[in-house]
């Protein structure tokens, strides 16, 4: 495991140079959507006396569920273009792969990497609910590893697509018809049972929802053990396999 | 560590083929402690192929391959800590400066940071790249980028390095330092095993050299040998009408020990090129233009693969 650390350590030192812009983008966004959506849309859906789960105000529905999906789309960015770059336009896996590290270690290295931007973001944002009297008890810290691991669910498998394309990569499909409709309408925004009947059926089957309903269960203490389960084993699989399809497809360009 | 005599890199009936493509196609040979060992050939010979095999970079199909006496399959990293390697294209890594290249490096080769830092000032320092420590990468020039991707090879104190076509691409003032740095490499007893389409860059650096061609092995010797064998010690370069060499292709074929019949000119291989030119004149043929020079590996080459064209 210390040599995947030398792949952290190696990104670390990249973004040594760009954090100024990427802390405040990481710090900045979150406390934007929360003040429009939780406070201007919030003080709509408050007055119009919707149910929603554990009858919680909007901002702290929709606080935990956003979270998730922020850690989805920042895991999917850092896991799509610069990891293709660095398979293709750089070659920088080809220069490490002559080293002693294996391939294992690099998916590891980039994996370890993701999960510490998703600290980084998750910390900002419970700081912001903090800032924003959301969040109503300590247990709100129980949303940041459960957002992280949501985030590495979509990352791993991520990963191993962005391996496989050719000059740096072309992932608007996955942004378009993927990522974007999974923030829609996993449950993020609104309670999923506000869906049509078959969307609502479909939630189940895709991994934002789990991700959300997991995080959001564990701040608003709704969680039951049974689902709870469930959520974590849907993102533990998609985790796993998609490190080990990481490891595959990496091999493959590495090793051919 | 391997016996002073043990090879560094043993193949023994080595095959790489590529679906049904095949690179590599049952090649022997061994590459010694000290020595500077080149691969020779035209395109797709197979020279990368074989470099990226050694590198545990690309799985044997076939055949027996072992370096520093180890199995690349079951111990690539432990081959791996005692080689540098120099890829065809530079993959160093463009978000870093050229000091952090080398730092970072040899972290991933697990090289403390205090001696990593030592380290990277001495190859700075031997590649002449000192002054431009703090750059980024993406300002240096083809030929300076080349030397960071050598001292970055060194980061490791490799006993064998592995050279892709080093100086392809760069001009004659990069080239040359090149060569002068990896002549001083293999004077302090590294191993270098490169491939190269350039004769030059294989007479001034290797000992020995394999000329492959199609993914074999066509002929091995040092430099002076393959001319020896292979060809004479001079060449006329004979130029005249193409009516006068239809007209006399008969009796000049009978000139020196072998005759090449190129578009714009003839290439007589001779022990001594004026006598054949003196016989050529005796035979009252008119010469246009007629040069004798020494033999070069470039004719070993043209004569063992061919002059036509691979892409």
């Amino acid at each position: 495991m210390p040599n995947a650390l030398r792949i952290v350590q190696r990104n670390a030192l990249v973004y040594r140079r760009t954090w100024r812009g990427n802390v405040l983008m990481t710090v900045v966004q979150p406390v934007l959507v929360l003040s429009a959506m939780g406070l201007g849309v919030g003080a709509l859906v408050d007055r119009g006396g919707a149910a929603l789960p554990g009858n919680v105000p909007y901002l702290v529905f929709l606080a935990p569920g956003l979270l998730a999906a922020t850690c989805m789309q920042t895991a999917s960015f850092e896991s799509s273009f610069p990891i293709s770059g660095k398979m293709t336009w750089q070659k920088n896996y080809h220069a490490i792969a002559g080293t002693p590290m294996r391939i294992v270690d690099i998916v590891a290295g980039e994996l370890a990497w993701v999960a510490l931007r998703l600290l980084a973001v998750s910390v900002a944002f419970t700081a912001a609910l903090f800032a924003f009297g959301a969040a109503r008890s300590p247990l709100v810290l129980a949303a940041v590893p459960a957002a992280i691991l949501t985030g590495l669910a979509f990352s791993a498998p991520i990963m191993a697509f962005a391996a496989t394309l050719k000059n740096g990569g072309n992932f608007n499909a996955l942004f378009r018809f993927i990522i974007t409709p999974l923030f829609l309408f996993s449950g993020v925004y609104f309670p999923v049972t506000r869906l049509p009947e078959w969307l609502q059926r479909a939630a189940p089957w895709t991994p934002l929802y789990h991700g959300v309903e997991l995080t959001r269960g564990l701040v608003l203490h709704t969680l039951t053990w049974p689902s709870a389960a469930v959520h974590l084993a849907y993102l533990l699989v998609m985790c796993g396999s998609g490190t080990v399809a990481a490891v595959w497809t990496f091999s493959g360009k590495l090793r051919a | 560590m391997p016996s002073a005599s043990g090879p560094l890199v043993l193949a023994r009936a080595l095959r790489k083929t590529f679906g049904s493509f095949t690179a590599v196609d049952g090649i022997d040979f061994e590459v010694r402690p000290g020595e500077a060992f080149g691969f020779l050939g035209p395109n797709g010979a197979g020279k990368t192929s074989t470099m990226r095999m050694i590198a545990c970079a690309s799985p044997v199909t076939s055949g027996e391959l072992r370096v520093f006496d180890r199995d690349p399959r079951t111990d690539a990293s432990a081959i791996k800590a005692r080689l540098g390697v120099v890829p065809q294209a530079d993959n160093l890594d463009a978000e870093l400066t050229v000091r952090e290249n080398l730092l970072m490096y040899a972290r991933y080769f697990d090289i403390p940071q205090r001696v990593a830092r030592d380290r990277a000032e001495e190859l700075l320092a031997f590649v002449q790249l000192a002054e431009r420590r703090d750059s980024q990468v993406e300002t240096l020039s083809g030929g300076m980028k080349r030397r960071l991707t050598i001292a970055r090879a060194l980061v490791n104190e490799p006993e064998l390095i592995l050279l892709d076509e080093p100086t392809t691409g760069l001009d004659p003032q990069a080239r040359h330092l090149i060569w002068e740095r990896l002549y001083r490499l293999k004077r302090q007893g590294t191993t270098l095993l490169l491939t190269t389409h350039y004769m030059d860059e294989a007479e001034q650096l290797c000992d020995r050299l394999l000329v492959m061609d199609k993914g074999r092995i066509v002929a091995e010797g040092s430099p002076r040998e393959l001319i020896a064998r292979y060809v004479t010690r001079e060449v006329l370069e004979v130029r005249m009408t193409d009516e006068v060499r239809a007209a006399n292709a008969g009796r000049l074929a009978t000139l020196g020990t072998h005759l090449e019949h190129l578009p714009e000119r003839l290439q007589f291989y001779a022990d001594d090129g004026e006598q054949v030119l003196e016989q050529i004149h005796q035979m009252g043929l008119p010469v246009e233009r007629a040069l004798v020079r020494r033999a070069t590996l470039e004719d070993v080459f043209l004569r063992l693969t061919g002059r036509t064209l691979i892409d």
